[in-house]
């Protein structure tokens, strides 16, 4: 049994190519992934999220279990609006799932959770909060759009009413706004500008015909999987799962470590790691001959072995790019088991493409 | 249904050949198989001369979803390759059965093309896929 989002319709109405993505049926491509994703690296692409999973935290210890919940501190967040990257560890320091927070008071926050995990992450987060008075509620009558690309913005504008236009100017990244029946966030998936639209389901058709109508043009999961590769952002359940560290998934930079404190769930099993040293790291490797770097691969390195934890080719640079997991001694360069076969590979950090341009 | 022009021969392992005379045969992937493997990124095609047998892996098409051996349809040489993938590799998805065509093999021994199936044979077996 496969759910569908409100947007189903609106996919095939675009010749989608639907797949099976954990349990929901979601477009794959609509005709071609590459040129889906250049439409994003160049003008304006749009994607369906609806599938992601929307919960609102209310109540007056919001901050507090917040705060108990995830890696990354929310007092440091004291804009109206301000949202944060972060992910929600187990106690032996595992990732059970990656996170965006949006913060509006102290006592009304908004999570974006993925799709995939929305059930172990519904029973964690209503685990942790029976200790603190807050309310958890799943927003399933919101659907989500994203629109991203550098005329991401321009375009986008095109369809707002005045007001909404004005709540929206100059708006820094990484916030998001209530701007009259849509809530506007500056994040995205892509490392391109642009908007995550929520949207009631009622609205969400329309809305995408009007992007559609504005240029904006549909792009689907294989596109977002190959532009997120790109602009070096995991991907949960390939680059990180309940047995990965966030120290070995570059994710050190999404937790607080002040005040020395504030006892976020993991935090003993991974301040041990940091101290020892322990975990592996993750890298970007880059394969500028023909062949694709695939997930799953083995890697050898200076000191050892590490894996592949998701690989394409990238279509922005026209070669093969990938983040893998392995031996902190790692060095500038690599050899991957492709068919059978060790191919050289150069290490780089784990992020190849910003703002259309190479930043390998 | 994809397209599966009636004039051509198929193996199961989704490639097709088309007669061009003299003993001479153009060797492709099926539309249905572009479809399976999706937007293709690199082709990497047998040289010039080789010879090959039936069955044989003698290509590689790599997508972004797989790389995918092409086998030889037929046992002969290697008497032309399509160079213009190098540069184009999306033409297989775009004219799989024209500009994408992979190589050219002059046949060693033609009675191998009765081991080929027909454009109806090949549909039932992309059929039961």
């Amino acid at each position: 049994m496969t759910s569908k989002t409100v947007l189903h319709a609106k996919h095939l109405e675009a010749g989608a190519k639907m797949v099976d993505f954990h349990g929901w049926e979601m477009p794959i491509n609509y005709g071609s992934q590459i040129e889906e994703h250049h439409a994003v690296r160049q003008d304006a692409g749009m994607f369906d999220v609806s599938h992601m999973t929307i919960v609102d935290i209310e109540g007056v210890d919001a901050k507090a279990f917040l705060q108990k919940l995830v890696a990354n501190d929310v007092a440091k967040l004291t804009v109206a609006g301000k949202a944060l990257y972060t992910g929600m560890l187990n106690e032996q320091g595992g990732v059970i799932d990656d996170l965006i927070i949006y913060f509006f008071t102290e006592t009304q926050y908004r999570l974006v959770v993925n799709s995939a995990t929305r059930e172990k992450d519904l029973a964690h987060i209503n685990a942790v909060a029976a200790g603190f008075d807050v309310t958890v509620t799943e927003r399933p009558e919101y659907a989500m759009v994203a629109v991203q690309g550098p005329n991401a913005i321009a375009k986008t504008a095109t369809i707002l009413d005045e007001q909404q236009q004005a709540v929206v100017a100059g708006m820094k990244p990484f916030f998001g706004v209530q701007a009259g029946d849509l809530f506007i966030a500056t994040t995205g998936y892509t490392g391109e500008a642009g908007y995550e639209i929520v949207v009631h389901n009622d609205g969400a058709a329309d809305l995408w015909q009007k992007l559609l109508d504005a240029g904006v043009r549909p792009a689907g999961l294989g596109a977002r999987d190959t532009l997120r590769l790109e602009a070096g952002m995991n991907l949960y359940g390939s680059d990180m799962d309940e047995t990965v560290s966030p120290l070995a998934a570059n994710m050190a930079w999404t937790i607080a470590w002040e005040p020395e404190d504030r006892d976020f769930i993991g935090r003993a099993a991974i301040a041990k790691q940091r101290a020892e040293k322990s975990t592996d790291k993750l890298v970007g490797l880059v394969l500028e001959s023909k062949g694709v770097l695939r997930g799953g691969s083995k890697v050898i390195v200076e000191g050892g072995e590490g894996v592949i934890t998701s690989g394409t080719f990238s279509p922005t640079l026209g070669f093969s790019v990938a983040l893998a997991r392995v031996p902190r001694s790692v060095g500038e360069t690599a050899q991957v088991e492709m068919r059978k076969k060790l191919v050289d590979v150069k290490v780089v950090k784990p992020s190849f493409v910003r703002n259309g341009k190479s930043i390998i | 249904m994809s397209n599966i022009p009636s004039e051509l021969k198929y193996a199961t392992s989704h490639e097709w050949v088309r007669a061009e005379g003299n003993g001479e045969y153009t060797v492709g992937i099926t539309e249905h198989a572009q479809e399976l493997l999706g937007d293709m990124v690199f082709v990497e095609l047998p040289d010039v001369d080789d010879e090959v047998d039936a069955g044989e892996d003698c290509a590689v098409a790599e997508s972004v979803k797989a790389a995918s051996d092409i086998y030889a349809p037929i046992g002969g040489t290697i008497i032309a390759v399509n160079e213009d993938l190098e540069d184009a590799p999306e033409t297989v998805n775009n004219d799989a059965y024209g500009d994408g065509w992979l190589f050219r093999i002059k046949a060693s021994d033609e009675s191998e093309l009765d081991n080929l199936l027909d454009a109806e044979g090949y549909a039932n077996s992309i059929d039961e896929d």
